[in-house]
């Protein structure tokens, strides 16, 4: 039943070509087109820079990078420019080495050696929203160091819980507009907010939408195929994709309507940084497990929470921010992240957590014996997984899946 | 052999006893704090700690601790049993080392006195905000987290208004701590004194712009606790009016730290506290002095934004634009200015594992430094704490290269 790739495929219709055509998505062309919704993402997430500068030649829109969850998306959209998250890169690191120590993170060091190499290039500007250390340093040396577009710090603050780090959250955003304004010669007005929050707001509704319904039917669903979904709504165009994942939820609503849960899988939930190794799913299915849910910054932390509603857009954008589930590198409390993945595996009827962690990511490290400890106490099994680029080797990770969802 | 001696006799820096003195009554005093109902607090080395002492709490740093388990060769066994415990050993060693010293009260000085409370100060990094969660749930004891937003190119305006507000939630927190109000003419009485002491340090470093220096980075690293642990206490001035004299007595009777001072060295990041013996003769045989260092100054690099009658309200500022909270270029501008000031040969920087902050961003200034002045630079790959990411024999090797390269560049 796993690795059936394009399971999703087949039911998503594809508005690509009508686009072009008529330069608004179409959702009527879908039957029958032979490039489907799943490709499309799918093509985006292998050849991004093709993508982007494709678009970007198509609508002339600027193209903003950015490295963290914590960006506010919706502002970039409001001045008329395209957010693409970073990730790392796939290629071998040259550049990156004479600027970075080897201690640095993956994705540290692979943002840093696309910017050197040049391979993004055709970025107008790049933001850096303080998270770690790490990425904190990244900063720096980009900014002394990359030639094009320009740089941004978003120095937000780093704990959540106390009423002044609340309104230094909204003076900081209103801070950050201003300087997107200016760095874009655009006005962001009040109601360009407002349409890029009900766009945001969509994106992470149908996210959410297709997370729950592939936490009921896994089967339906391929880890991978959500995965690369999630990835490429970080880079495409936004009011596009906003259509396309409302589609893809309602075809997977009525394909699930039929359908009974599989109760043979056992379902796992992933917790971590982010995940830049799709293969991981293909082998945790092929073991017998299941993702149904996760604690990703490429991932739930990602879609959580939406902007409500009210007359101060950036103020939504900040409350957002403070109360969406929150990463290892800001403050909410000190149980937070512990008690939020114990009720994700309870929500989420989990037997199992993996955390995939990066190297020399500190947050995440910090983290991890306290999460351990909480959930030995509620005798949740846990495997650990740190990743190093490149992965072990998939002979071992398929033993190590297999061992583990053994045990669950 | 008893020439060796008497030379060593005369090059030895006498205050050194006093400050030994110094310290084990201070920690002596913070581990009877319970008997005599002081209260404990553990306080991030960037941290606020004036604020403390006007309140009479006995401010502790973790960071001293590491600092003195790395010196005693302790750290390897405490790093260790943190990794036992969970923690990856790629994090930083003064937080390994205290997270497992706290559960088996071990190292040099059986534990650390057990804290009432917890303030962190992220002004050096975001490890010490993890580091203090773990802390504060293992003693289930009140955090107080003081946010101080990264100055990358600029202190903001919002963040001016957001570190001013905290000052005001940090006064509230340690009287409802305390259990009573905060005498203020106590309060600027100690950030007088703690503005003196940066100062009396600062002037200290300073001696070491004379040819030959009264002083090492290394003699630096073990005088500097005082600024750390007692900023704002009589006693630290007192202290350092005493080293400052005989820094002075060591210029005018032509006493050089080193026997023979040919060559003036900066080093940049945190000592290799294991092995700060071996390192510092390995460099007098060369007959380098490391004569200044990037650490030791940051305690007093932010007096510039300091008002000594206001010290609460201008305390925001400076404690955001210490040297780790700033910008890489920033940071090579000040190193510049530290080569200039102490006019020296060659650079050294240690790539610190523990320390991203301080670390990531070296070669950067490394670049910038041989292009603005065209000196060596020699990059020494260590940990502070953690001996097992040391190679001796490496590290000799490179030094050796380095100090050939400075002499011909002399020679010439
Ligand atoms: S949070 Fe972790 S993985 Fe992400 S950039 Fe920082 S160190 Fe790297
Ligand atoms: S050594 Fe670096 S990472 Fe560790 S506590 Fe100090 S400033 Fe933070």
């Amino acid at each position: 039943m796993f690795g059936k790739r394009r399971n999703i495929a087949l039911l998503i219709p594809n508005m690509l070509a009508c686009v072009h055509k008529t330069g608004k998505p179409q959702i009527s062309g879908w039957e029958g087109n032979a490039m489907d919704t799943m490709t499309e993402f799918r093509e985006v997430v292998d050849q991004p820079y093709a993508y982007l500068q494709k678009l970007k030649g198509q609508t002339g829109k600027k193209m903003v990078g950015y490295v963290c969850s914590y960006t506010p998306e919706e502002i970039l959209l409001a001045a008329g420019a395209h957010p693409v998250r970073f990730f790392g890169t796939k290629e071998q690191i040259h550049l990156a080495d004479s600027h970075l120590q080897s201690y640095s993170c993956s994705i540290v060091r692979g943002v840093l050696e696309e910017g050197l190499s040049g391979r993004i290039g055709f970025l107008d500007g790049m933001i850096f929203p303080h998270t770690c250390d790490s990425i904190q340093r990244l900063s720096d040396i980009w900014r002394m160091n990359i030639p094009f577009g320009f740089h941004l710090d978003l120095v937000l603050p780093v704990k959540l819980n106390t009423s002044s780090a609340r309104d230094y959250m909204t003076d900081v955003l209103r801070k950050f507009q201003n300087d997107v304004g200016r760095a874009l010669g655009v006005n962001i007005t009040d109601d360009d907010l407002q349409k890029a929050i009900g766009t945001m707001n969509a994106i992470r509704q149908s996210i959410r939408d297709l997370y729950e319904i592939r936490s009921q039917y896994p089967h339906l669903l391929s880890g991978a195929d959500l995965y690369t979904l999630v990835r490429a709504s970080m880079m495409m165009d936004r009011e596009r994709l906003a259509g396309m994942l409302a589609e893809t939820a309602v075809k997977m609503k009525a394909k699930a309507a039929g359908e009974k849960p599989d109760a043979s899988l056992k379902r796992i939930i992933l917790v971590g940084g982010m995940c830049n190794h799709p293969d991981i799913y293909p082998l945790i299915e092929k073991a017998g497990g299941a993702v149904v849910w996760d604690d990703f910054c490429t991932g739930a932390r990602y879609f959580t929470e939406l902007v409500a509603g009210g007359d101060d857009p950036v103020a939504g954008i900040a409350e957002r921010l403070i109360r969406r589930v929150v990463c290892p590198a800001k403050h909410a409390g000190l149980d937070r992240r512990a008690k939020h993945i114990l009720r994700l595996v309870r929500e989420h009827n989990a037997r199992g957590v993996i955390f995939l962690l990066f190297k020399f990511c500190d947050p995440h490290a910090f983290d991890y014996p306290d999460i351990r400890k909480s959930m030995d106490e509620a005798g949740i099994p846990v495997l650990l997984l740190e990743m190093e680029d490149p992965l072990p080797g998939e002979g071992q990770l398929k033993t190590r899946f297999e061992a583990f969802l053994e045990m669950v | 052999m008893s020439e060796v001696n008497s030379d060593k006799e005369k090059r030895k820096i006498k205050s050194e006893k006093k400050m030994r003195d110094i310290m084990t009554a201070y920690y002596i005093d913070a581990k009877m704090a319970r008997q005599n109902n002081k209260k404990v607090a553990w306080i991030t080395s960037g941290g606020p700690v004036e604020p403390l002492i006007a309140m009479d709490v006995i401010p502790v740093y973790p960071e001293n601790h590491g600092a003195m388990i790395g010196a005693s060769k302790m750290g390897v066994d405490l790093c260790e049993k943190a990794e036992s415990m969970g923690y990856s050993n790629d994090l930083c060693s003064y937080a390994r080392s205290d997270i497992s010293c706290a559960t088996v009260n071990g190292g040099p000085i059986g534990g650390l006195p057990e804290p009432d409370m917890l303030v962190c100060c992220n002004n050096i990094c975001g490890t010490v905000l993890k580091w203090y969660e773990v802390q504060a749930r293992y003693f289930n004891i009140p955090l107080f987290i003081f946010d101080t937003p990264f100055c990358h190119t600029e202190y903001t305006k919002e963040a001016k208004r957001y570190v001013e507000r905290q000052i005001e939630e940090y006064v509230a927190f340690l009287e409802g701590a305390c259990g009573r109000k905060m005498d203020q003419d106590r309060m600027k009485d100690v950030g007088r004194i703690s503005f003196e002491g940066q100062k009396l340090w600062q002037e200290v470093l300073d001696t070491a712009v004379h040819k030959p220096s009264p002083m090492t980075a290394f003699d630096a690293f073990f005088h500097l606790a005082l600024i750390v642990t007692l900023r704002g206490t009589q006693q630290t001035i007192d202290y350092y009016q005493g080293l400052l004299a005989e820094m002075k007595d060591r210029i005018h009777a032509g006493i050089g730290a080193i026997p023979r001072e040919q060559y003036r060295l900066l080093w940049d990041n945190l000592p290799i506290w294991y092995r700060m013996k071996w390192l510092s003769q390995k460099f007098a045989e060369h007959d380098a002095c490391l004569v200044a260092d990037t650490y030791t100054s940051a305690w007093c690099g932010a007096m510039k934004y300091i008002d000594e009658n206001k010290f609460l309200d201008s305390m925001a500022e400076a404690y955001s634009r210490i040297y780790l909270n700033i910008g890489v270029d920033e940071m090579a501008k000040m190193v510049i200015a530290m080569i200039d000031k102490y006019q020296v040969d060659g650079f050294v920087l240690h790539s610190n594992r523990s320390c991203k902050p301080y670390s990531l961003g070296q070669f950067d200034i490394q670049r910038i430094v041989e292009k603005e002045r065209n000196i060596p630079c020699l990059m020494i790959e260590a940990d502070m704490v953690d001996e097992r990411s040391f190679s001796e024999s490496q590290v000799s090797t490179r030094i050796d290269a380095f100090m050939e390269i400075i002499k011909d560049r002399k020679r010439t």
